[in-house]
């Protein structure tokens, strides 16, 4: 097991609305609790990797906590960012180069849906002038159309916020902390159809670190480490409809979360049905409904009757989103997946507390989807 | 001063108003608006066409907010009226997103026969009236 990774620890800042604290302050929290969780001091990191949007530079950090003169690298990949970071880290340790490192995922940004320039991602300028620069456009389609070729009913995805809404009750880290009953989400503004109000994730702030060393030596730091089995990243390939895209081709292939999955699994040799815990990328109730499938959890169509038999409740068999997903915690687009590793170590240790999932679990999967079309898909286990 | 939100996307002012895209001479692939190289073969093989004038709902949504900048439109978040947008398969050349003339989700449907229009957008910073493409129930 020479090559293998372990994280030894994990750290968080709530994710929310923090008036007066900048997304680089979140970030030294959250990497001081991760050292805490290890017990390491931040001059025992060999290498750094960090993720942000609105941050420039995530690496005057050390700034914040001590210039030993680390390597450290920034990346940015949109919403698979933190998947990018994770992949960087594992995959520097597995190589041998060092033994201990650490992945940080920081944001902050303003209230509302993202509108920026279409021209910084490829997309034309009158994309965004005739009013279609949109994401939460995009997944209103995509989960409109998914309904109607599936059998799915838009109550399914009332119950699936207000599942994650009630597991962000049980997250003292996480943004929206107050249960909403499904006739409330139904009953709320249409922002694109079928998805309401309710039904969608808010960009936010917040902060997740994760230390990873050598398994070998994971023992002097952690008594359950947790091992980094896959991180795969895909983007899309011609045939899939995507969002931000003018237009699709006649002929159809797979989203690349399919394919970001697959890979994912069979790098790391497991299957899908092996799966004990999943966060799942939920920009909206219809994704998380939709990726379901597309990780490969469930056949498509299946997610009707698993979610109205409570299949992806904490207490179900299939629990999906633990800590209340992005619904609950809001999108800090370069802390968002770093917040979903957090949860998995949390349930894979058995220390997730009042969202702990019962019997043990040993495997976790978890999967972010954005734009323009880029996946990232984790696997980890006990 | 009427114009067309952008030139090259379409043939306005023609009385037959068709978008414009762009076919690989090599692979076959179509795209919309043309790009230099063929996403699927990447060969700089990509020629000018003129895309179907009609075509079936693939896929629909309504956009129930006022978008922010750069959105064009006039509206304020007062007098926003949300308006529908699809996926339309265009013969069996390619599928293009675009705006709807009808934003009621109990009269759209998915297989819906629909076509080529223009719609009034707002106006831009020199006082012309910005028009832009959309897509009619049949």
């Amino acid at each position: 097991m020479t090559n293998d990774v372990a994280i030894i620890g994990i750290g968080m800042h709530p994710f929310g609305r923090f008036e007066g604290k900048t997304a680089m302050q979140m970030g030294a929290d959250a990497i001081r609790a991760a050292l805490a969780d290890a017990r390491l001091e931040w001059r025992d990191i060999q290498f750094a990797v960090g993720g942000s949007w609105e941050v420039a530079n995530p690496d005057a950090i050390v700034g914040l906590m001590g210039l030993t003169g680390i390597p450290f690298t920034n990346v940015f990949n949109a919403c698979a960012t933190s998947a990018s970071a994770t992949e960087a880290c594992a995959d520097a340790i597995r190589l041998g180069k060092y033994d201990i490192g650490i992945a940080i995922g920081m944001d902050k940004h303003p209230r509302g849906a993202f509108t920026v320039d279409p021209t910084l991602v490829g997309m034309p300028k009158w994309y965004g002038e005739n009013g279609q620069y949109l994401t939460t456009q995009f997944f209103g389609m995509k989960a409109n159309r998914y309904l109607h070729e599936h059998g799915i009913s838009q109550q399914t995805l009332a119950k699936v916020a207000a599942k994650n809404y009630r597991n962000g009750g049980l997250n003292p880290n996480a943004f929206r902390r107050k249960p909403i009953p499904e006739a409330e989400i139904l009953a709320a503004p249409v922002l694109n159809y079928p998805l309401t109000h309710y039904m969608f994730c808010a960009p936010d702030e917040g902060a997740a670190a994760v230390i990873m060393c050598r398994a070998d030596i994971a023992h002097r730091f952690a008594a359950k480490p947790v091992y980094v089995r896959a991180v795969e990243i895909r983007t899309r390939r011609y045939g899939a409809y995507e969002v931000n895209t003018t237009y699709a081709p006649v002929q159809e292939d797979d989203a690349p979360s399919v394919y970001a999955a697959r890979a994912a699994f069979e790098s790391a040799g497991i299957s899908p049905t092996d799966i004990d815990v999943a966060q799942l990328q939920d920009t909206d109730a219809g994704a998380e409904v939709i990726h379901m499938a597309e990780a490969g959890l469930c056949g498509h169509g299946d997610q009707e009757k698993l979610i109205a038999e409570g299949a992806t409740e904490i207490t179900g068999s299939m629990p999906v989103n633990t800590d209340g997903g992005l619904i609950a915690n809001g999108e800090p687009i370069g802390a968002s997946g770093m917040r979903q590793l957090h949860e998995l170590v949390l349930q894979l240790r058995g220390t997730a507390g009042d969202r702990q999932v019962a019997g043990d679990p040993r495997t976790g999967f978890a999967l972010l989807y954005g734009a323009p079309g880029t996946a990232g898909a984790t696997i980890v286990t006990t | 001063m009427q114009r067309m939100i952008a030139p090259e996307i379409s043939n306005w002012p023609e009385r037959d108003l068709r978008l414009v895209g762009g076919a690989c001479g090599d692979c076959g692939a179509t795209v919309f608006p043309i790009q230099d190289l063929c996403p699927r073969c990447s060969l700089p093989a990509v020629e000018r066409i003129e895309l179907p004038p009609a075509g079936t709902l693939v896929a629909w949504t309504t956009q129930g907010f006022l978008p922010g900048p750069p959105y064009l439109g006039d509206e304020t978040a007062k007098t926003f009226v949300p308006f529908g947008v699809g996926l339309v398969q265009l013969g069996e050349v390619i599928r293009v997103e675009g705006r709807l003339t009808e934003n009621d989700p109990d009269k759209l449907a998915f297989g819906m026969e629909v076509a080529l229009t223009t719609v009034p957008l707002g106006t831009d910073g020199d006082g012309n009236d910005v028009l832009t493409f959309a897509f009619r129930p049949l």
